[in-house]
């Protein structure tokens, strides 16, 4: 009876495994299924590890510098003078620098982010979008450095002739390029969520008798509030920390712009202090530990951004999933 | 056809860790950068099989690198900092110092700048920002952009110390990393001052007189311009004699050395 059995039925085309396996083979995939999980789950956390030890290790850097100096001239004096013969670390120049460019940045890469995002998906043929997209996303693959060269030796001199600048190496100058940066981020994003919004709301909107800009004005791009912010979110986090370009264009003055609006003044951020002051510091130094100090600073700064774009961003998936 | 690739890219591999070029490593000064690259190069032509690498972030920069033995040679141009000394002790490295050349820190401007000539006191002055125009000081009327080396560079150590006598910069002034970059930034901008290496003076920017002397092979060698210096390079301990450290270290007082010293702008030490 189990000879015929096994000469009639036919097992699936592409395996030669007969249906009834034997005990070793059954062990073999129980084991291959577990372990085969448990490999890939470790592969997974090495990810996961490595951003929790990077915290780990910089707080771990940053502590003594911490408990010994006072947090609060840390965070509000304007004096950083590492070398001095008295040391003093104040990062408020650094952080209001930091925040000048980026705010800056933002400020001249949301409009045109935006509105292009709005250009590629609604105004243009499927066809141009094409190939107007992969070119903007070219700019997202230059290498930074190679801003940075632009802006010390083009856009520096320019700026100096045409607006009369005392000094081309200033705020705005390194604003404009971290806003070039920025720019491929905000219209990727704000694009795709702005597409996912659908044709039906488009269509109802005409159907109301709207015209296209009041469509596009008035009712896309609010339904597509949320993919945007998150855009803009992860626009500013490349901008806060980008390194090179901050470093060769702003001029690093670790000044307080007088009077605030002043941009053509030169300035300077925390990730060019980092890179500038880390190489010749001693290990366990307290200038050393500023330094960490200053980069623990940066990096509570992008987690938080980071939060508030993840948030935006479940939102943003959650409006689109609704229809 | 895999298996052939496989085997090829294996082979190729294999042999390439079996050839071991001998390495050199240098680090530090932007200064003294040039003439290890010219020093650098002539070994590496006359000596294939070996490879030099020279890197310029700064003094500060190279002489931790030889405190914690990632270099073999620390090229500076300052001497070492007594902490720097004293960490070197501790990490079992023992500095010796060779003075390869001689080399002077220039004040320059722009050259449609008409003033030639400043004090001491005057260039402490702009740059701890009492003066801020250069009307101020007899020349046109353009504010003063006052541009400085970063703290790790040798360059600045030497004007911080003859200068500056060591008080603190202005919070205005703008920081750049490197001669070249000091460089640019003057040769573009009318209102500019700064300092570099006198082999980096060309005629794109112009050098000033400090108290009366100007910059010359002359006043730099013999000590009389005010802020000459020699230029160092850092080994761990003297180095063995005939080995390629030793062969870089000391090809200064060759002739072929002294050639390259001259043709980067700098004053041989045997110039007086």
């Amino acid at each position: 009876m189990q000879g015929t059995l096994k000469e009639t039925l036919v097992p699936a085309a592409d395996s030669h495994r007969p249906l009834v396996l034997t005990p070793t083979e059954d062990m073999r995939g129980f084991l291959t299924l577990h372990l085969g999980r448990t490999a890939l789950f470790l592969i997974t956390c090495t990810s996961v590890l490595a951003v929790f030890l990077i915290f780990l290790f910089v707080i771990r850097e940053a502590l003594p510098f911490l408990a010994k100096f006072s947090i609060k001239e840390f965070l509000t004096s304007t004096s950083w003078y590492p070398e001095a013969v008295t040391p003093k670390f104040g990062t408020l120049a650094l952080l209001v620098g930091s925040g000048y460019v980026t705010i800056v940045s933002i400020i001249f890469a949301v409009p045109v982010g935006i509105l292009a995002a709005v250009f590629l998906s609604d105004i243009v043929s499927m066809k141009v979008r094409n190939i107007i997209k992969p070119i903007i996303e070219i700019l997202a693959a230059i290498p930074s450095v190679a801003y940075g060269f632009f802006a010390v030796m083009v856009l520096a001199p320019w700026m100096q002739q045409k607006f009369g600048f005392s000094t081309g190496t200033n705020a705005l100058n390194a604003s404009l390029v971290l806003a070039v940066m920025a720019l491929p981020t905000i219209i990727s994003v704000s694009e795709d969520s702005i597409s996912a919004t659908g044709r039906e709301l488009r269509e109802a909107s005409y159907g109301c008798g709207a015209t296209r800009m009041e469509t596009i004005l008035k009712v896309v791009i609010p339904a597509a509030h949320s993919g945007i912010i998150a855009g803009v979110v992860l626009g500013m986090m490349r901008a806060i920390g980008e390194t090179m370009v901050v470093w060769m264009a702003s001029g690093n003055a670790a000044q307080i712009p007088s009077p605030w609006w002043d941009l053509s003044q030169s300035v300077r951020t925390l990730t060019a202090t980092i890179a500038g002051d880390m190489g010749e510091t001693e290990k366990g130094s307290p200038h050393y530990r500023a330094l960490f100090a200053a980069g623990l600073l940066l990096l509570v700064i992008t987690l938080c951004l980071n939060m508030v774009s993840e948030y935006f961003m479940i939102r943003a998936k959650k409006a689109g999933g609704k229809r | 056809m895999k298996r052939l690739i496989c085997s090829l890219v294996l082979t190729m591999l294999a042999v390439t860790g079996l050839v071991r070029a001998e390495t050199l490593q240098i680090d530090g000064s932007t200064t003294v950068g040039p003439i290890a690259d010219a020093f650098a190069e002539y070994f590496m032509r006359t000596n294939p099989g070996l490879e030099i690498t020279v890197k310029k972030t700064g003094s500060g920069d190279g002489a931790a690198a030889l405190i914690d033995s990632r270099c073999d040679i620390a090229t500076l141009s300052r001497f070492m900092k007594d902490k720097e000394f004293k960490a070197a002790v501790d990490h079992n490295v023992f500095p010796v110092a060779h003075a390869i050349a001689m080399d002077g820190v220039c004040i320059i401007v722009h050259p449609s700048n008409t003033v030639i000539a400043l004090t001491t006191a005057q260039v402490r002055d702009i740059y701890k920002g009492k003066t801020k125009n250069w009307k101020e000081i007899g020349g046109p009327d353009a504010e003063i952009v006052i541009v400085s080396r970063d703290t790790s560079s040798g360059t600045y150590e030497t004007f911080h110390e003859k200068i500056m006598d060591k008080e603190e910069l202005a919070k205005n002034v703008e920081y750049v990393n490197s001669n070249p970059q000091a460089q640019a930034r003057v040769k573009t901008t009318v209102g500019a001052i700064s300092y570099v290496g006198i082999g980096f003076v060309d005629a794109d920017v112009k050098a000033l007189k400090i108290d009366g002397i100007g910059p010359t092979k002359q006043t730099i060698a013999n000590g009389t311009y005010p802020v000459s210096r020699p230029l160092f390079m850092f080994t761990n301990g003297y180095p063995k004699l005939g080995s390629t450290v030793f062969k870089f270290c000391t090809f200064y007082l060759t002739e072929k050395g002294q050639e390259i010293i001259l043709a980067k702008g700098f004053v041989p030490v045997t110039s007086y």
